[in-house]
């Protein structure tokens, strides 16, 4: 039957899926023609500055806003006892306990500040200047309270609090024991019985996810309805929750997220300015805009990582691994935001990476201190647990005397073992790590590296070469709902689609995952056209407004491929089985002896009777001629829901120069071969590599936000938060395998955050290994050369400089703006 | 106020300023250029560069007033509408982006470089662009995206 089959075209054009296609979007990015929510204008449109706290921890005992109510060009200002009534709590929706302790967040501040940068009053002016220049005229009282700044301080003995109406400084405890869980032995078992267990403290800096368009928003009020433009990657989960906050209807609200300049997760979140926005517009019925200054991104914008890390792991004499412990401090910062606390717990389930651990325990501790609030930031919890783990690892084959790879290798779930679970209790979908971990070493060259290491060590060379690995995996395509409803998460993790087919045939293609930057416009097109067999040009892609997209759950965790163009492909998959029914009434055959082939339906051996389905979309539109009891309307809509995360993994080789007389660490080489399954647009995939491998080396290099003994944040302009230049970063030599994700239609796993997740700790790994011989175990991230210098000459790991006057975990403040340094100065990056 | 008179993208105006305008405000709010963006409040980021008489400057780092007599080009004035300029095609072809913020300063930095190093290494690109901040791309493309723009550029160039 089937080889005398005819293909109704003579050729099949070109798969639009795997093709390098050029980016759709760059159109209007490139010629300055976009749509950023600072860009626009409405009539009478009043302007938003905020008045912030200079202090990290008080009463406020007055607020006198009498003197900028009179400045020229005011037309109201604000304070947290105006709104105290109507403004809520930024809502936290991962209560990852039952008796997680949750201090409440106003938007502004009523009572008490706990963080500097938190807004004590919102001033309206006619103009941008006019709210700015005001802000100075409001006259704040307060009362200072101790500060909690440490988190080992804040659990320790008789601690500050940083709530002070709150028992402790602990928000939560989450425990994941494999043991009570099935998923594993008895971890203290296997401790007791192993031959080695090596413990290490790792420090995971705080890190500011740091987009490069600041936040803005701008509410318009018609009647009793609400137009809330906003900088953000979550539009569908921000009209949820500002209707839950504010009691604003929710069919009365429309959110739009127009072009976004980047998220990294640093826009994954329910703001208190966006809240304030809202109130503002319903107060006064003209419609506002706020844009944020950097240097109120830098301290009032949520901030990421910020975690302390035990991690004991037990091996036998021979490298088999028999148990890890995990027990973590992580910072929520003053407030529960929208994730905060879910951050760690994502990573509780990937601390044991591609590893066989037959024990596994993690215990968590959220805690308050007072800065600005953690959230995601890119990998949320991934990085921190692939950190910790591939950075183990290492440390216990230095302890067996084994080979780093050899010690990784014999650990590994093999190719031939998947689906594979976890002692963490995740089924691991597909993959190969010992091809990815070869290719990666062809890539990186790397025995004659390791010669020329030799070559260095035994000459004594001033500039050491190491190399170092990270052999990772993560979960990505957030989330099958019912695992998010075990871990207590408020929402579900499905992704929605629509596909409308115009009279002229062509196709408008609604996703509810919003992009800010990722690509969606131009790969949801190849998806479709590859699916519908129309041109690629012939498909639009709309997202973002939530009166366009009427459901979705928008972007962020490697989702929006794995679950939003799953729903994609199943809506058009819908559409062709709709069309299908027409075709059959139209070319008067059977619907079984149809066959649908490049965009159309033939009768089967019959050539010559074509009808495309943009023909059908026009005989739809004018329904003249149509089947009996079929509805005229071709559309389709999907909802995919995935029954497991996906897991791309892949081997990053970093061969790092460190010069042992300065300090100066510098990349060599970067090699990775990632494993993201199935590859729509290989350009796409390989930009958002790029970009996480930047991101992920940051965190290791160069990036930490430091907060000084007041709880000042001293690294809040871009002076300070060194967000590494062209310069600053290496050439990637970067490539894929491909082992597709079984769990969706795509067979892609996701891309978005494997470079930031794999990237820091080859590198840290890299430069330990260029000086272990020197007595180095650690070096404290970021890597800067004060750090690297004094761990190679005073042994320890560089970050054990008077800590006095500041929480940056190893004494680093930062340069002043007018270059003067001292002694506690000196972050080591220069710009 | 102070007035200004200003060539932006080939059209002459003349406005009157509050003198502590920034040169990016006046761009943005008083012309409605709003391809030029404000990425952040230290000349780091560079996302707000144009050219001032033919030099690239961070447009939040020149008042307005500054500009007087000067000749000021932006993102939205490099080509002819409905065509590209060299380095925008660059960035196209070779995914020299992502969000997009960053991009319009990117390009005109980039055009600044390859006007005064016609053929530039991968280094000299690097170096030349470590004033305008991407959080996206890792930079790679965009040092391809420069060098294959020079190509385009000064056709001769490899020669040179």
């Amino acid at each position: 039957m089937t080889v005398t089959e005819e293909r109704p075209s003579a050729e099949a054009p070109e798969k639009e899926v795997g093709k390098a296609r050029r980016r759709k979007e760059d159109a209007r990015l490139i010629t300055g023609k976009t749509t950023w929510t600072d860009n626009m204008v409405l009539p009478g449109m009043l302007h938003i500055a905020v008045v912030r706290s200079p202090v990290a921890h008080a009463k406020i005992t007055n607020v006198d806003v009498s003197a900028a109510q009179q400045a020229p060009g005011i037309i109201a200002v604000f304070t947290g006892r105006d709104f105290a009534e109507e403004q809520g709590s930024i809502p936290c929706a991962w209560p990852v306990t039952p008796d997680m302790v949750n201090p409440g967040h106003p938007s502004v501040a009523v009572e008490e500040v706990n963080h500097v940068g938190e807004a004590v009053a919102v001033i309206v002016g006619r103009s941008k200047s006019a709210a700015q220049d005001a802000v100075e005229l409001v006259d704040v009282d307060y009362d200072q309270l101790p500060v909690v700044l440490d988190m080992e301080s804040a659990v320790g003995q008789q601690p500050h609090l940083c709530h002070d109406h709150l028992a402790s400084n602990e928000s939560f405890r989450f425990v994941f024991d494999a043991g009570e869980a099935g998923t594993g032995v008895d971890t203290e078992q296997a401790f007791a019985d192993a031959d080695v267990v090596v413990s290490r403290r790792f420090v995971q800096q705080r890190l500011i996810p740091a987009f490069m368009e600041p936040r803005s928003v701008v509410v318009s009020p018609q009647g009793d309805n609400f137009t809330l433009w906003s900088s953000t990657q979550v539009p569908h989960i921000l009209r949820l929750m500002l209707a839950m906050v504010t009691g604003t209807p929710e069919h009365k609200l429309r959110v739009i997220a127009p072009d976004v300049g980047g998220g990294f997760g640093g826009k994954l979140q329910v703001t208190p300015e966006e809240v304030l926005s809202l109130l503002v517009a319903k107060r006064l019925g003209k419609p506002v805009k706020w844009t944020e200054t950097r240097s109120e991104s830098l301290m009032s914008a949520h901030h990421g990582r910020d975690q302390i890390q035990y991690i004991d792991i037990a091996a036998d004499r021979e490298g088999n691994v028999k148990g890890l412990k995990v027990h973590i401090l992580s910072d929520m910062g003053a407030y529960l935001r929208l994730v905060s606390p879910g951050v760690p717990v994502l990573g509780a389930f990937m601390y044991v990476g591609i590893y066989k651990f037959p024990a596994y325990r993690f215990d968590c501790q959220g805690i308050f201190t007072n800065k600005v609030p953690t959230d995601a930031y890119r990998g949320a919890g991934r990085p921190e647990a692939t950190f910790a783990i591939e950075r183990i690892m290492d440390e216990l084959a230095v302890e067996l005397g084994m080979d780093p790879l050899e010690l990784r290798r014999k650990n590994w779930i093999g190719a031939e073992e998947f689906p594979f679970t976890t002692a963490a209790g995740l089924e691991y979908d597909s993959g190969d790590y010992e091809q990815a971990t070869q290719q990666a070493l062809q890539l990186l060259g790397y025995d004659e590296l390791r010669a020329e290491q030799r070559r260095r060590r035994e000459s004594n060379d001033p500039v050491q070469l190491g190399i170092g690995f990270s052999t990772f995996t993560e979960m990505c395509g957030l989330a099958p709902s019912r695992v998010l409803g075990s871990l207590s998460y408020g929402a579900g993790g499905w992704e929605h689609a629509s596909i409308r087919m115009l009279p002229t045939g062509k196709v408008e293609v609604v996703t509810g995952s919003t992009p800010h930057g990722q690509g969606h416009e131009t790969a949801w097109s190849q998806l479709v056209a590859d699916q519908l067999g129309v041109p690629f040009e012939d498909v639009e892609v709309l997202h973002g407004d939530t009166s366009i997209s009427s459901r979705g759950l928008d972007t962020y965790g490697s989702r929006s491929l794995v679950v939003g163009g799953a729903a994609v492909v199943n809506a058009a998959q819908k559409v062709i089985a709709k069309a299908r029914k027409v075709a059959a009434h139209l070319l008067e055959a059977s619907e079984d002896d149809l066959e649908f082939a490049n965009g159309s339906f033939a009768v089967r051996g019959t050539p010559g009777t074509g009808l495309s389905i943009q023909e059908i979309a026009l005989a739809t539109f004018a329904a003249h001629n149509f089947p009996d009891g079929v509805e005229p309307s071709i559309d389709a809509d999907a909802t995919f829901d995935p029954v497991n995360f996906s897991f791309p993994h892949g081997t990053h080789i970093c061969a790092m120069e460190v010069d042992t007389e300065t300090g100066r660490v510098k990349i060599r080489k970067y090699a990775c071969v990632d494993d993201v399954g199935k590859i729509v647009n290989p350009l796409i995939v390989e930009g958002q590599v790029h970009g996480g491998l930047a991101q992920g080396i940051a965190q290791a290099l160069y990036e930490e936000a430091v907060y000084d003994a007041d709880g000042n944040l001293t690294t809040g302009t871009f002076v300070d938060y060194l967000v590494p230049s062209a310069a600053d970063l290496p050439h990637f030599d970067t490539g894929n395998t491909v082992h597709e994700a079984p769990g969706n239609p795509i067979g892609a796993k996701g891309v978005g955050e494997a470079g930031c997740i794999a990237s820091t700790p080859a590198v840290v790994n890299a430069a330990l290994d260029a000086v272990r011989h020197l007595g180095v175990t650690d070096i404290r991230m970021p890597l800067t050369p004060e750090r690297v210098w004094r761990a190679i000459k005073d042994g320890g790991d560089g970050g054990g400089r008077a800590t006095a006057g500041t929480t940056a975990y190893g004494g680093a403040s930062t340069e002043t703006t007018t270059g003067v340094s001292t002694d506690e100065s000196s972050l080591g990056g220069d710009r | 106020m102070t007035q200004v008179n200003v060539r932006v993208d080939g059209v002459s105006y003349s406005d009157d300023v509050e003198p502590r305008t920034l040169l990016v405000h006046y761009l943005r709010e008083q012309l409605g250029k709003v391809g030029t963006v404000v990425g952040c409040d230290t000349s780091n980021c560079g996302a707000c560069t144009v050219h001032l008489d033919g030099e690239a400057v961070k447009s939040c780092t020149v008042f307005a007033v500054q500009a007087d007599g000067s000749e000021v080009t932006t993102i939205e004035g490099i080509a002819p509408e409905g065509s590209l300029h060299p380095m925008q095609k660059a960035f196209h072809e070779m995914h020299g982006l992502q969000c997009g913020f960053c991009t319009p300063g990117m390009i005109m930095a980039s055009i600044d470089l390859v006007n005064d190093n016609p053929n530039p290494s991968e280094d000299e690109v690097r170096e030349g662009i470590e004033g305008n901040l991407c959080r996206c791309t890792g930079y790679q493309n965009i040092v391809r995206a420069v060098q294959q723009a020079a190509a385009e550029m000064n056709p001769t160039g490899a020669q040179a």
